[in-house]
This record gives C-alpha cells, structure tokens and sequence, in this order.
C-alpha cells in the first residue's frame, strides 16, 4: 500500500500533515528545533503578538493540577516589530506555513497588528486571539461578547489579505454562538479551544497558587471538553475548524478530526516531549496504515452519532 | 538531547533525600555544571509535566558484567517533596526514564588562581558537586560550605572532602556543624579575590547576594523555579531581573537565561 496522503488545508494554509503547534507553547519555533523536525509538522503558530511587547504577569505563572497544568503568563512577547526583524528571517528558512497569532489590548490595536503583517511574505496566516484568559484589557473581552469579536474580526479582515483563524474561547456559554458571529464577520477557519479558566489553592499558605490567581487550564484534562466544542461548531458552521485541547497523541488528534476538525494544535504535550508534534503526524500516519485509509482528510466530521 | 534513560542505582542518603544515576549518551560528558536535565517520571498524564534537576554528577563507570565496555552516567539528588519525587523515589535499577539535558546555563568558572567558595543548602549541593569536581580538576583550592536545618539535611559532604575541598557546616538545631545559618560561617571566611558559587533555597541565595555585594566578590547564583518546557518556550519560570520596575518590565527566563546568574543581574528581596 502507498502511503496515506496526510495532507490538509485550511482556509488556502497546504500542510503537509494536520498537525500544529499551538501559540504560546512552542515559542517562536527555533526553541525546539534542536528536538523536532520543523519541517515535518504541519504549520507552526507563534507566540501570541502584540503592538508593542508585553512583560507578562508576575510569578508564580505555572501551578500543575491533575492532568493538567494552569498557566497565567499574560501574553509575555517581543512585540511584532521585533518578530519581524529577529525572528522570522529564521522562520522563513523553514519549509514550514508559519501563522502568526495576534491580539491587541484594544479594537484599534488588533487592526494595526494585522496590518503590519499584511504583505508580509514567510507568514502564511494570522490567528486572532479573543480568548487569552489572563490578560485584563483584550483577550478574553473580545472573545466572550458576540458584538465585541464581530467588531474584531471585520477590523482585522479588512486589514489583512492572508487567511484568517479566529482562536475561540470555551469560557462562553454558547461557544456555537461565538463561532456564528466570527464566520458571520468574515472569519476563514476557527480554532478552539483556548484554556479553560481555573485556579489552584495552596491550603498551608491559604493563598491562590499563581499570582494571577486565576489562570488558564491546559492539557489532557481538557480534552473532553474541547471535543465536545469542536463537534457542536461543525455541525453549525461551514468553516474550516482547528481542534485543540489535551492532544497528546495520534489517537487524541484523530478524535478531534472525526469530530470535524480539519486540523488540530499541539500545546502542553510539547512542554513534556517537546518532540511530540512530530510524533503525533506519526502516530497518525500509522493508524491510518493500520487501518487502510488513503487519505487523512476522509476522516474529517466522519464521526457517526 | 532527548534521550531515554536507565536508572542504575537509586539510593536513599537520608530521610527523604535520594541519589539517583542514571546511564546517558557520551555527549553529556560535555556538559557544563549548573546545568540540569527535565525527567519525565512516568509516561501516564499525573504528573503530567518533567521535573527539574540539577547535575549532580557526570561521568564514566563499567558495569560489573561480563564484555561491559565504559558506560556514560548522570547522577541527580533529590527531595521527596510531592508526587513526582515520590515516584521518582521508586524506582529501582532496570527502570526507564525520559530525559532532556543538558539543559540552561551553567557556572563559569571564573579565572584561575582565585579561591572558590562553594556555598550550598540541602539539595542545592547538587550542581556544586559538579562544580567542585570541575575546579579541582583545574587545581583549585575549593571550600564548601554547606547548610541545613538539620544533620539529615547535609548531604555527600564526604565526597566533596574526598575531593580535597575543605567544608565547613552549619545546621540551624546544632545537630551536625556550628549552630545557626550557613550564612554567618560563610561571612566570617569572605574575602576579597574569593569567587562565590551558591545554590539552595531563596532566602539563602538572598542572603549570599547581598553579602557578596557588601564585600564586593562576585557572586554566581543557581536558580529554581517551577518550569514546563525547559527550553524558553513557554515563559513558565521567570524571575525579576535587576532592573526591573513596574513600568520597565526585565524578566529572566530561569530555564534558558539561567538557571545560574550573577547574582547583580537579579532582583533580591
């Protein structure tokens, strides 16, 4: 048998596999070259930009919790004109679709960031993100009120020309409602789901853990939740969804495809193998040799209820 | 690297405080001390993220079995302090973990010619072992001085004497060395031209900083902090550089830019 065609594409974005790194966990790509091929996974995402670079949030900014982990960096990054100088000209020697996510701490400061992008080549796509958790203005504000995120969005889509994912926050009561206004403001793929927010408390001190005090909770712990988000969506709306949420193998990102996902992202698992992202489009290749599918894209909604 | 690991011998030295080897590819013969290495402890999801340690020791031994050629080892002391280091603790010869090492910034060794003071606390001698071993490779006079709050706390002091370095101890109950902190032994024996090497909890490494500022030597320290990916990615493990303010933010990133600084380049209490 030939080897399965593990390509996708999203919104225009060809991979060679369905598989990302999710932004925030994989910091601006060179960091983990030293463990991974970075041109056998399917996109990169970088680290969340802003206008102008942000210091993040006091310490302590990571608490693990049971199959999990809750972090409160808030959005520490160089800036995107400092990306742009320093690091992509490293990223552009990657065959690789880079996407660059962005976020602002105001409306006009999401379009501005778009806009310095726009033209850019080495950068295939951008993610807006509306749901970091741990920062007070921007963020989380946009991603949980319909009218913000559509404001966001259409200022954002008519500053850019690339491909645009809007990255979607499961602290909303209707996440369905959520990715409605996004397509319905011009979005071209969703990604969900960003951390769920959560606490840790250290009962001897009697104090929250992180500094922040609330924080974003990650990891395998999620999973469950985000497969049940990116199953609602698809059956909703017509773009192209990236699943994320506790994957942390082959098996776990196939769950999100046949839930509808085209696509899905890598986070916390590449804190603890930092070599997972290469080993999940493996272990996806495998099952679909195992079980003789040609084509990973088959599999996509595929999911009989 | 990331590398798989087999566990050769995992030894209980006092209450609580474990050494452990491990055996490791010969590339990490050339590693720096104050490095350290990411453990995963088990492959299932609680504890989901690696653990930090420090290089205790690296080198070469022969298995006692029939055709064993030298064999690359790594050696870490720990605390059992919570789940992972409880699991860590059970492991037994024949066991195998998963590694990334080495890992961050490691001490540099400062010129030669000038005394070198070796201040650790608990399981902070871990990477000044290796240290020590590096130093007196080079032919200098080492000193160590180690604290705790008790005798179960200093650990391996014979083996940095094995070394020829001269230790002094101080336990806060008495039970082992002078009574009180490490810190006023260490203040007595300063002096200019000397070289500070520290590791051990915050308030300790607190103190040294400042003492080393008052008598002008300087002064490395080993940092520790809650980390998940080890390689800068993720922003985790930060700590405040010296010039931080509100309004100029200047974080350091422990895993990537230390975990051993100048203690200037920090920000002390």
């Amino acid at each position: 048998m030939q080897r399965p065609d593990m390509s996708v594409a999203v919104a225009g974005i060809k991979m060679r596999n369905p598989v990302m790194t999710a932004s925030g966990t994989f910091g601006y790509g060179a960091e983990f070259a030293d463990y991974l091929d970075l041109e056998s996974i399917g996109a990169m995402i970088s680290k969340g930009l802003s206008l102008k670079p942000k210091a993040g949030n006091p310490t302590p900014r990571i608490v693990e919790t049971p199959g999990g982990m809750l972090n409160a960096i808030g959005l520490q990054n160089v800036g995107i004109d400092a990306f742009i100088e320093q690091k992509l000209p490293y990223l552009k020697n990657v065959n690789t679709p880079v996407i660059v996510n962005l976020y602002g701490n105001t409306l006009e400061e999401y379009g501005e960031v778009a806009a310095r992008l726009d033209g850019l080549s080495g950068v295939a796509g951008i993610e807006v993100n509306i749901s970091c958790p741990n920062v007070k203005q921007g963020g989380i504000v946009f991603g949980t009120d319909p009218g913000a995120a559509q404001e966001v969005v259409r200022l954002v889509k008519k500053n850019t020309s690339k491909p645009m994912i809007v990255k979607l926050s499961p602290n909303v009561t209707d996440v369905v409602l959520m990715a409605k206004a996004c397509a319905d403001a011009g979005a071209d793929a969703l990604s969900l789901i960003n951390t769920l927010t959560g606490m840790a408390i250290d009962l001897e001190r009697r104090r929250p853990v992180l500094a922040n005090v609330t924080g974003g909770l990650s990891g395998p712990a999620i999973k469950p939740v985000a497969l049940r988000m990116v199953w609602q969506v698809a059956r909703a709306v017509k773009l192209p969804l990236i699943g994320i949420g506790g994957i942390m193998n082959g098996r776990d990102a196939l769950e999100f495809m046949l839930a509808g996902a085209t696509a899905v992202q890598v986070g916390t698992a590449s804190f603890l193998d930092p070599s997972a992202a290469q080993r999940i489009a493996g272990e996806m290749e495998q099952y679909l040799v195992d079980h003789k599918i040609d084509s990973v894209s088959s599999l996509i909604g595929a999911l009989e209820v | 690297m990331q590398f798989k690991s087999m566990v050769v011998s995992n030894v209980e030295l006092s209450p609580n405080y474990f050494r452990m080897r491990m055996t490791a590819p010969q590339e990490l013969l050339a590693s720096a001390p104050g490095q350290f290495l990411m453990l995963k402890v088990t492959d299932a999801i609680d504890p989901l993220l690696r653990r930090p340690f420090g290089l205790f020791d690296v080198g070469t031994f022969t298995a006692e079995y029939a055709g064993c050629g030298a064999q690359t080892y790594c050696e870490i002391l720990y605390k059992v302090v919570g789940k992972g280091t409880k699991l860590l603790a059970a492991l037994h010869h024949g066991d195998v973990v998963d590694l990334l090492a080495p890992l961050g910034r490691g001490f540099d060794l400062g010129p030669a010619g000038e005394e070198k003071v070796l201040v650790g606390g608990g399981v902070g001698l871990a990477p000044l072992y290796y240290l020590a071993k590096a130093l007196v490779e080079r032919g200098e006079k080492v000193r160590l001085f180690a604290g705790g709050r008790n005798r179960d706390d200093i650990l391996c002091i014979t083996e940095f004497e094995r070394l020829g370095v001269e230790t002094y101890v101080a336990t806060d109950d008495g039970t082992l060395g002078e009574s009180g902190f490490v810190t006023q032994v260490l203040e007595r024996h300063l002096n200019k031209g000397m070289r500070i090497f520290a590791c051990g909890p915050t308030p300790m490494l607190d103190a040294v900083a400042k003492m080393s500022a008052r008598h002008e030597v300087p002064c490395q320290v080993s940092m520790e902090a809650y980390m998940a990916c080890g390689v800068g990615a993720c922003l985790g493990c930060v700590m405040k550089g010296a010039n931080h303010t509100e309004a100029t933010p200047d974080y350091r990133c422990v895993c990537k830019d230390g975990p051993v600084f100048d203690s200037f380049d920090l920000q002390w209490s």
